[in-house]
């Protein structure tokens, strides 16, 4: 009854060959940055990642929204399992920008404005796993799940806007060329490629894990309640 | 059902029965002033305020103070409700839900700005300075009511859960972020004596996540009341 | 639609664990209904589901000639409900919280309806006096007056004997036969035959989710009753005997 789908195995496949191939692009492909040299080659997955984590939570709000109107327990699932990945990314974001930031600002950690806000983004969700721990009825985990992953998500768009409104040493990448910044640079047209490779290698990545831990999750209900009918 | 009168009258007979029980006992706003006072105190210890340092923390010992004395009042008036059962019993009156998170969201920004209003003066008098500037009170007032409208939601989820006591500040903190840091920078702005022109962009972003959170709550309380 | 409260099939599931499976019930205008069940039968769950503060998973719940969840406000405004927790704020005197319930409930003429309602339950020496320092039975007794306030037409009590000692038990049963007589109608739970059996005029048994047995109160003797329920639990503990 359930079995793993086939579209799920072409989904892996697809997802480790491009994220090989992303990785293969970062290295061999991408061209060496003037400046900053090799350590530079981590942007590609730094953004992704953060991407991927930001996408993430916007999947997880977006279905909160839905579980509200259709009372559906399966888009629970999806939101729980949107979380729990956009963490774990958020968390490669903020660790390869530590491996950026080291040689470029001479320092692991700074208390910049997008880094601080990068992380109580994360510290949002981490309440949001504490707050469900808490419920055990499962309808109202689900309503209180995605209410707070609303919520939370709410607060995210600070992380951009921080950006503009603090004076920050992050660089703004894409879609501004702010002087002021350090470790700004310009993208040669090889360097955009890679990176728009590595955004859609992480994403495939993304949506492959999503499947996996909503089918995890999907298989946990089904233990459970073939326990509780064992019990009966 | 309908019509905008049985929504404000049952909203009106909400904010009675918080302000009512309050100056019966008085114990959350006394609760709330120790505390606030305390964290001051503690803060000036903690940071051995300096005067010429005091002017530029200031607006952030008077946030921390306030939230941390707000989150104190959310927990309680929640609790209240969840005792005897009463919760159950708002939710069995023919009104609309919404009326009833108004009420309590009022309720508790009446009381977050009573304890401002003490908390302003004294701490002007500790450390001589004059924080009654009106520019300063508005962005008092859009504050709270930003941290209130998140917080009173907040505080009806974290009440029906196991960890009830513990879970309010840290669900409400992450997310306040934007409303306090941006009524820090403003608070900050009017003290430093800084033009409108460098106080408007926070300004503009506390209106902002004002009107985000207090419309969603709006809109999602049901969902949190609701079994 | 001529019973006053219909439930067919109700199911009420928390996540894999079913409370109530298959539940018929229905209770005409006028009937005093004793919902009989050993603890943990669903009897809490399924008044809250008739008190419109649960949802049904699956079947039909008509209270009034209204559907429920969807009409929950119209099926509000007929219910008058008492629950084992007093639904009452301590920090407000008795006639304050009957006040605020009026105005929530738009009560008319609301300051000589409190005052009739504090007689009715006996307590209008000490209306103003701080519920917090009521003893149980009189924190019970306010409660039924905060539920029949409204002048309801459905009364809903889950349990009201809790907690409460002989003398409050008895105070209690005359407010609640002095409540019934008035035309109401009246579904209560209870756990303990000898609590409601001078009350009710009809007995339904639930257990193991759904209603197991029925019994008309007129014509059976006191122990026709006791064996009536005694039977009930009997059948349902070896049908779960049964199944395991």
């Amino acid at each position: 009854m359930l079995q793993k789908p086939k579209l799920l195995t072409v989904l892996d496949v697809a997802a480790i060959a491009s994220f090989l191939a992303a990785t293969g692009l970062v290295f061999f492909y991408a061209p060496l940055e003037r400046v900053m040299g090799a350590v530079q080659k981590v942007f590609y997955f730094h953004v992704a990642s953060g991407w991927v984590g930001m996408l993430s939570f916007a999947v997880a709000a977006v279905v909160g929204v839905i579980y509200l109107i259709r009372k559906d327990l399966k888009w629970d699932s999806v939101g729980v399992a949107a979380v729990e990945i956009g963490i774990a990314f958020t968390l490669i974001n903020v660790v390869t920008g530590a491996i950026w930031a080291r040689p470029i600002w001479n320092t692991w950690w700074t208390w910049d404005p997008r880094l601080t806000t990068a992380t109580i983004m994360e510290l949002v969700y981490f309440a949001y796993l504490m707050l469900r721990s808490g419920i055990e009825e499962p309808e109202r985990r689900a309503r209180f799940g995605a209410v707070y992953a609303i919520i939370g998500f709410l607060s995210v768009p600070l992380t951009f806007f921080s950006i503009r409104l603090f004076r920050t040493i992050h660089p703004v990448v894409i879609g501004s060329n702010d002087p002021g910044a350090m470790g700004a640079f310009d993208m040669t047209p090889r360097m955009t490629q890679v990176f728009l490779f590595s955004l859609l290698a992480f994403t495939i990545v993304y949506f492959d894990l999503l499947w996996h831990r909503i089918r995890l999750g999907k298989l946990a209900e089904r233990v459970e309640s073939l326990r509780l009918k064992l019990q009966a | 059902m309908s019509g905008l009168t049985p929504f404000i009258s049952a909203m009106s007979a909400v904010i009675w029965k918080d302000l009512r029980a309050e100056w019966r006992s008085r114990e959350v706003i006394s609760a709330m002033l120790v505390f606030a006072l305390l964290v001051i105190l503690i803060f000036n210890f903690a940071l051995d305020l300096q005067p010429n340092v005091r002017a530029g923390i200031s607006s952030g010992v008077l946030w921390v103070t306030l939230a941390f004395a707000g989150t104190l009042g959310l927990n309680r008036s929640m609790a209240v409700e969840k005792d005897r059962g009463c919760l159950d019993g708002l939710l069995l009156a023919p009104v609309d839900r919404a009326a009833i998170y108004l009420g309590k969201a009022f309720a508790n920004l009446l009381f977050m700005l009573l304890v401002a209003l003490i908390v302003l003066p004294v701490y002007g008098i500790l450390y001589n300075t004059n924080l009654l500037i009106p520019g300063l009170l508005v962005v008092i007032l859009l504050g709270s009511e930003g941290y209130v409208a998140v917080g009173t939601l907040l505080s009806s989820m974290a009440v029906q859960a196991r960890t009830r006591d513990i879970l309010l500040p840290i669900l409400l903190f992450p997310v306040a972020v934007p409303v306090v840091v941006s009524a820090v920078k403003a608070t900050g702005g009017y003290l430093a004596g800084l033009g409108w022109e460098e106080i408007q962009p926070w300004f503009t972003l506390l209106v902002v996540y004002d009107v985000i959170f207090t419309s969603v709550a709006f809109m999602v309380f049901d969902s949190v009341v609701e079994e | 639609m001529s019973s006053l409260i219909e439930v067919r099939s109700l199911v009420k599931r928390f996540g894999a664990k079913i409370v109530l499976r298959q539940l018929n019930f229905h209770v005409e205008t006028g009937e005093f209904v004793a919902l009989l069940g050993p603890n943990g039968a669903g009897k809490t769950t399924f008044l809250r589901i008739l008190a419109s503060l649960a949802r049904p998973s699956l079947g039909e719940v008509w209270v009034a000639g209204f559907r429920l969840p969807q009409q929950a406000a119209h099926v509000r405004r007929r219910l008058g409900v008492v629950s084992h927790q007093p639904l009452l704020y301590g920090d407000l005197s008795a006639e304050e919280n009957l006040r605020f319930y009026g105005r929530m409930y738009a009560v008319k003429d609301l300051e000589a309806r409190i005052h009739e309602v504090l007689e009715l339950v006996g307590l209008v020496a000490r209306r103003r006096d701080l519920v917090r320092t009521f003893s149980r039975g009189m924190q019970q007794r306010l409660a039924i007056g905060r539920a029949i306030l409204h002048d309801p037409d459905v009364l809903l009590l889950d349990e009201p004997h809790t907690g409460l000692d002989q003398d409050a038990c008895d105070m209690l049963d005359g407010v609640l036969r002095q409540i019934a007589g008035q035309g109401r109608t009246v579904v209560m739970t209870s756990h303990d035959l000898a609590r409601v059996e001078d009350l009710a005029s009809r007995f339904d048994v639930l257990t193991g989710g759904r209603i197991t047995a029925s019994q008309p109160a007129d014509g059976l003797p006191r122990d026709g009753l006791l064996a009536f329920y005694r039977q009930a639990l009997e059948s349902q503990r070896s049908l779960q005997g049964a199944t395991r």
